[in-house]
């Protein structure tokens, strides 16, 4: 059996994305890896499923959220593997001139709970639209969406970014947002 | 798995989390709302993290897509 060339083209083409947002929920390069790997196996196995037309980098997207998901609760059965390994076990060295920003960033993503963590990353940085990142979720929109919100409420709040300009009463805000932590 | 027709659904009605609040407060429909400067610089942050997540994409995956094609077309025969 062979995959028309242009769906496997496509999926080569959503392989970085797919891979960072791995690197992202797993928080481990080596674990991303197999999971982008058991992602693109399941794919082509079950290639009949995927509708052309359709969007395949977020088919792809869910079959590997699925399968981090199972995964991650076996895993958390063995070891207590929540948010203080996160951080640690994340060693890539990104090319970047401020390296000290992305630390406390990936330290203050590591502190967001796992459903605000992916949707924010959806959203934000793989590019996908609420409606797709509810689909690959398998949750509502206003999910979604209020998940992002308070993603970056808390982010805000990690990283100690406000803007008194914008918003007038970064006191006030702060307070709001300390209550709103879950 | 069983979606549910929320999906579109719900989109368009948010629960008001405070219906009391003053008009002046209600930017966001999900909860407090962040200061535009302060959502793009999160933003440019996020996508900085992601970015340096995207660099490196082992060749392992392109292998594996071609070997998993049964018949190698083009790449792979060398190797």
């Amino acid at each position: 059996m062979s995959i028309d060339p242009n769906l496997r083209d496509t999926m080569l083409a959503a392989v970085p994305s797919l891979r960072a947002f791995a690197i992202s929920l797993s928080g481990n390069v080596d674990r991303a890896d197999d999971l982008v790997q058991e992602t693109l196996l399941r794919a082509i196995a079950n290639i009949h499923s995927f509708q052309p037309g359709t969007n395949m980098s977020a088919w792809l997207f869910t079959i590997l959220r699925n399968l981090f998901r199972s995964e991650y609760r076996k895993r958390r059965r063995e070891v207590e593997d929540s948010d203080g390994s996160y951080a640690e076990t994340l060693k890539t060295q990104p090319e970047q001139s401020s390296r000290v920003e992305f630390e406390e960033f990936k330290t203050a993503l590591s502190k967001l709970p796992e459903d605000q963590r992916e949707a924010l990353i959806l959203v934000g940085a793989s590019g996908f639209s609420y409606e797709e990142a509810a689909e690959i979720c398998g949750c509502a929109v206003g999910t979604i969406k209020s998940r992002v919100n308070r993603a970056r409420n808390r982010l805000a709040q990690l990283l100690h970014i406000d803007n008194a300009n914008d918003f007038g009463a970064d006191q006030a805000t702060r307070a709001v947002l300390a209550g709103n932590g879950g | 798995m069983s979606e549910d027709d929320d999906l579109t659904s719900k989109a368009e009605n948010d629960r008001p989390m405070h219906s009391n609040t003053k008009p002046s407060e209600k930017r966001g429909r999900t909860g407090p709302s962040l200061g535009r400067d302060v959502q793009a610089k999160i933003g440019q942050q996020l996508r900085a993290y992601y970015d340096g997540l995207l660099e490196p994409t082992p060749d392992r995956f392109a292998d594996l897509l071609s070997k998993l094609d049964g018949k190698v077309s083009d790449k792979g025969s060398g190797e």
